[in-house]
């Protein structure tokens, strides 16, 4: 996947998360994590957004993630919709999503 | 056989008698009292000094000794930094400060600990910048965490000894008569501040509110003052008392608070006569109204409440439905006039609180006790000093005192805040063993310590989501997780000792 | 037998309250997608509520996703991500005509299949919210095996009536009536709209026992303190539960005994009656009532 723009998604509200997401002119992956769960989560936190990452084939980007403790499910919301919005994606590949 | 001063032939042994001290003369062993007798040009009889440096120097606090504070200004206390930076300037050191408790006011101790002004702290609890850097590992001796019970026991028994207790006042006369309830910085209950004033070597009161002589009714007594302080301000009125504490309108502690009130209810411990204390936090108050709701039900009325008093205890109270008030610390403005003005709120110490050791203290009237909890275990061992991070943020308070001597203590708190879950395998640091926790309230289900086979079969058939604590803690951790444990280093930063003085946990520095 | 009395609304972009929703004990949850989330997060709600549905267990509460309508441009990625997701019930709003509910259960089997989801699985709820709607409840009410119920969407119903919300509710009396009606003659649930003034309980209760009156099943709720107050309502007296009781224990005894035909206290009882007796039971064991409990009153007695 191509991130052609940034995208945001989520907010800065108690159990969510804010992720921004653009392109890296590394080339690589790197994720700038800001969490009031960090000595808990925050190495489990980073490893998830990889995964998701890896997962929407998306091997360059700069990652923002604001997060006021939100659980999986959320991060993993938030993520995949900034991606799709960093991507310009509106026909979503629904197949895939199992 | 000589003559004494006043002129009499007094034998120098009796046979029976202990050592005879012939009179000397009146003024000569009653240093208190003038010289001069009935000059009208001397000022009249006072304990005032000019400033705080004045008190502390005439106090003769050395370095090493051991000074006290309460902590009943709470987040407006202003007295402890002003008595701090007196003692940097004068370039004293190696204190052990035995404030009741600290708060995110005091974020200038952690200079004085810099500086070496500081060596030890006795403490219930400390929150902010003053928390933080003592799990950093600021301090080279550990602080001795105790409860309010303990505090009184230590002082009473002589294992503490406060060599001067600096005792913000509200209103105070020029003798040492004070009280907490009246004044600009008004309080409440001196509660903790009393134990002090009896039993500390040298008491300083200082005040922002001089009346005049006799200041009654009174909380302190003046025949245990050194000296008086006047300063133009003790505290902030925001940071001392909260204005009306309003019923929470949060779904999820409407929701805990339904399902506390239920157990109450159907626990057995609530029949007409009985007493409760409850904390001052939301989910607490909820409890009260609720409460409130069954009594009215019930016709039922409480014999009395304890605390931590907050207004809407005084409404019930005044409503008729709580008898008496028996009162050691007071959270906000109804408490607060209501103490000052009726003879049935009455001011207890923190002895005839919670001192275990004493003859008999109020904890051990309690049936019915409502508390919060930061980490809970699988054994209902409660943790309220450290946060999930390992960062001492709470106070260990009444919450070990009120938890033994209750019929029935009841913990209410979310399962899980944001991602931390409250119900866990091992708290982090045990404050109050679960031998005496009896039931949990979450908002998504109910345990009963197993140890209370009573309190269990009486609530099974009574619509409770009734889980096991392994149950409850499965739920918390398939929702939020499972986290890394929390690093610490070797170092042990606090020691946290039971009310009975024994030590039931140490506190680690957190690795950075 | 499914009770339908609290359906509580959940905004879907929402994720402090989606997370744990079901804490409340309504029967249904339902999250939504539609009026509560603005056009620009109509994707992050869609993902929100997908992946919520897939890792939360939301235990023995009821899932219901309200989705955008069809003719909206977020109508068909909805569905396209909720029969993925796995709810028990998709809610049509604004549901217009028997061929709105045809098209959108047409769609559901396509993805159905597509992904691999037993058809026929996901079920589908009907909101009806204006005067057309009404005018052809039954018709829509009957045009799906997958629809489970109908639910009565008053704010906009007034609107398009030209009118607004009163405290006795007369604008709103046929409507629920057709509504209900249409329901029952369908064998559908029916769930009437939502009391939005949360400060007045009062009201609440007043409309609760009127609709409860009327037949209906349930009622829409927003906010988790009238979850409990709809439930006490609903929860039938101790007289109705003997009863009950009474009729179901004639019908076992009757079937065990092999006699076609039964009579409690004179009257004959027919399947309605039983059905309705098993309905109460159901609804005491729900709200907590131990039947033993009533046993042993009734055998000291």
């Amino acid at each position: 996947m191509e991130l052609i723009r940034t995208g945001k998604a989520g907010t800065l509200e108690s159990s969510d998360v804010l992720i921004s997401v653009r392109t890296n002119p590394e080339n690589t992956v790197e994720i700038k994590l800001k969490s009031i769960v960090e000595k808990r989560f925050g190495t489990h936190i980073r490893e998830l957004v990889q995964h998701i990452l890896k997962e929407m084939q998306v091997s360059s980007a700069i990652v923002d993630v604001d997060d006021r403790s939100a659980l999986d499910c959320v991060i993993r919301a938030r993520l995949q919709t900034a991606l799709y919005r960093a991507a310009g994606i509106q026909k979503y590949p629904w197949e895939e999503l199992q | 056989m000589p003559e004494n001063a006043a002129g009499r032939n007094i034998p120098s042994k009796i046979d029976g008698l202990p050592e005879i001290k012939p009179f000397e003369g009146a003024f000569q062993n009653t240093p208190l009292v003038r010289k001069q007798k009935g000059s009208r040009t001397l000022p009249r009889l006072n304990k005032i000094v000019d400033s705080i440096e004045q008190a502390v120097l005439k106090s003769g606090l050395k370095d090493g000794m051991t000074i006290s504070f309460h902590h009943h200004l709470r987040n407006g206390d202003m007295v402890l930094n002003m008595v701090m930076d007196v003692i940097s300037n004068l370039g004293i050191k190696g204190l052990t400060v035995a404030s009741s408790s600290l708060t995110s006011a005091h974020s200038p101790l952690v200079t004085h600990i810099e500086r070496g002004v500081v060596r030890r702290l006795i403490t219930s609890g400390i929150r902010g910048e003053p928390a933080e850097a003592v799990s950093r590992g600021l301090l080279d001796t550990p602080v001795l965490f105790h409860s309010h019970g303990g505090r009184a026991r230590m002082i009473e028994s002589g294992e503490l000894t406060i060599d001067v207790a600096f005792l913000a006042v509200p209103s105070c006369d020029v003798y040492g008569n004070a009280n907490g309830y009246t004044g600009p910085s008004a309080c409440g209950s001196l509660g903790y501040a009393k134990v002090d004033a009896v039993h500390a070597e040298k008491v300083v009161l200082i005040t922002d509110n001089l009346v005049e002589y006799p200041n009654t009714p009174f909380s302190i007594h003046q025949d245990h003052v050194d000296f008086i302080v006047p300063v133009d301000q003790i505290g902030d009125p925001q940071g001392i008392s909260a204005g009306s504490l309003r019923m929470t309108r949060n779904p999820r502690d409407i929701l805990i608070a339904q399902y506390a009130s239920h157990v109450i209810e159907h626990s057995g411990f609530m029949e007409d006569g009985f007493s409760i204390q409850t904390g001052s936090g939301s989910i607490s108050l909820a409890v009260t109204q609720f409460l409130r709701e069954v009594m009215l039900r019930k016709n039922f009325t409480a014999s009395f409440a304890l605390g931590g008093v907050t207004g809407n205890i005084v409404k019930l109270h005044e409503e008729g439905l709580v008898k008496r008030i028996l009162d050691v610390q007071s959270f906000d403005q109804e408490a607060i006039r209501s103490i000052a003005e009726n003879r049935y709120h009455t001011e207890i110490d923190a002895s005839y609180y919670a001192n275990p050791h004493n003859k008999g203290c109020a904890t051990n009237k309690i049936n019915v006790v409502v508390l919060s909890a930061m980490e809970i275990d699988t054994d209902f061992n409660v943790n309220v000093l450290t946060g999930s991070d390992g960062v001492i943020r709470g106070a260990s308070g009444g919450h070990s005192d009120t938890a033994i001597g209750s019929g029935i203590s009841i913990v209410v708190a979310p399962l899980i805040r944001g991602r931390t879950a409250t119900v866990v395998d091992s708290v982090d640091t045990i404050i109050t063993p679960g031998e005496t926790v009896d039931v949990l309230v979450t908002d998504h289900g109910v345990a009963v310590n197993p140890r209370r086979q009573d309190i269990f079969d009486r609530l099974k058939t009574k619509h409770l989501p009734i889980y096991t604590i392994e149950q409850l803690k499965q739920k918390a951790e398939k929702i939020t997780g499972v986290p890394e444990p929390v690093e610490f280093e070797e170092k042990i930063v606090g020691v946290v000792e039971y009310r009975d003085g024994t030590i039931i946990d140490v506190i680690h520095q957190v690795k950075e | 037998m499914k009770l339908r009395r609290t359906m509580l609304y959940v905004p879907g972009n929402n994720p402090n309250m989606v997370k744990d929703a079901h804490i409340y004990r309504s029967d249904s949850v339902m999250f939504d997608l539609e009026d509560s989330v603005s056009v620009r997060e109509k994707d992050s709600a869609r993902f929100l509520i997908f992946h919520a549905l897939r890792c939360i267990d939301y235990e023995h509460t009821e899932t219901v996703v309200r989705i955008n309508g069809l003719d909206t441009p977020f109508g068909r990625d909805d569905v396209e991500a909720m029969v993925r997701a796995r709810p028990d019930i998709i809610r049509l709003p604004k549901t217009e005509k028997p061929e709105d509910i045809e098209l959108i259960d047409e769609l559901i089997t396509k993805v159905e299949k597509k992904s691999g989801v037993e058809v026929g699985s996901i079920k589908l709820f009907a909101a009806i919210e204006s005067a057309r709607g009404v005018v052809n409840a039954y018709r829509i009410a009957s045009s799906s095996e997958r629809l489970v119920g109908i639910a009565f969407g008053a704010e906009d119903f007034v609107t398009n009536l030209h009118t607004h919300r009163s405290k006795p509710g007369t604008e709103l009396f046929t409507a629920r009536q057709e509504i209900l009606l249409a329901a029952r003659a369908a064998g559908l649930h029916a769930v009437d709209t939502v009391f939005s003034d949360i400060t007045d309980d009062e009201g609440f209760r007043e409309e609760v026992q009127l609709i409860k009156n009327m037949g209906y099943d349930g009622k829409s709720v927003i906010n988790p303190r009238q979850v409990g107050i709809v439930h006490s309502i609903y929860m039938p007296s101790v007289q109705e539960i003997k009863t009950a009781r009474k009729i179901i224990r004639a019908i076992e005894r009757a079937e065990a005994e092999g006699s076609g035909v039964v009579a409690v206290d004179g009257k004959m009882i027919d399947k309605p009656v039983v059905d309705r007796s098993r309905h109460t039971l159901e609804l005491a064991r729900a709200s907590g009532i131990y039947l033993d409990e009533i046993e042993e009153e009734e055998s000291n007695a």
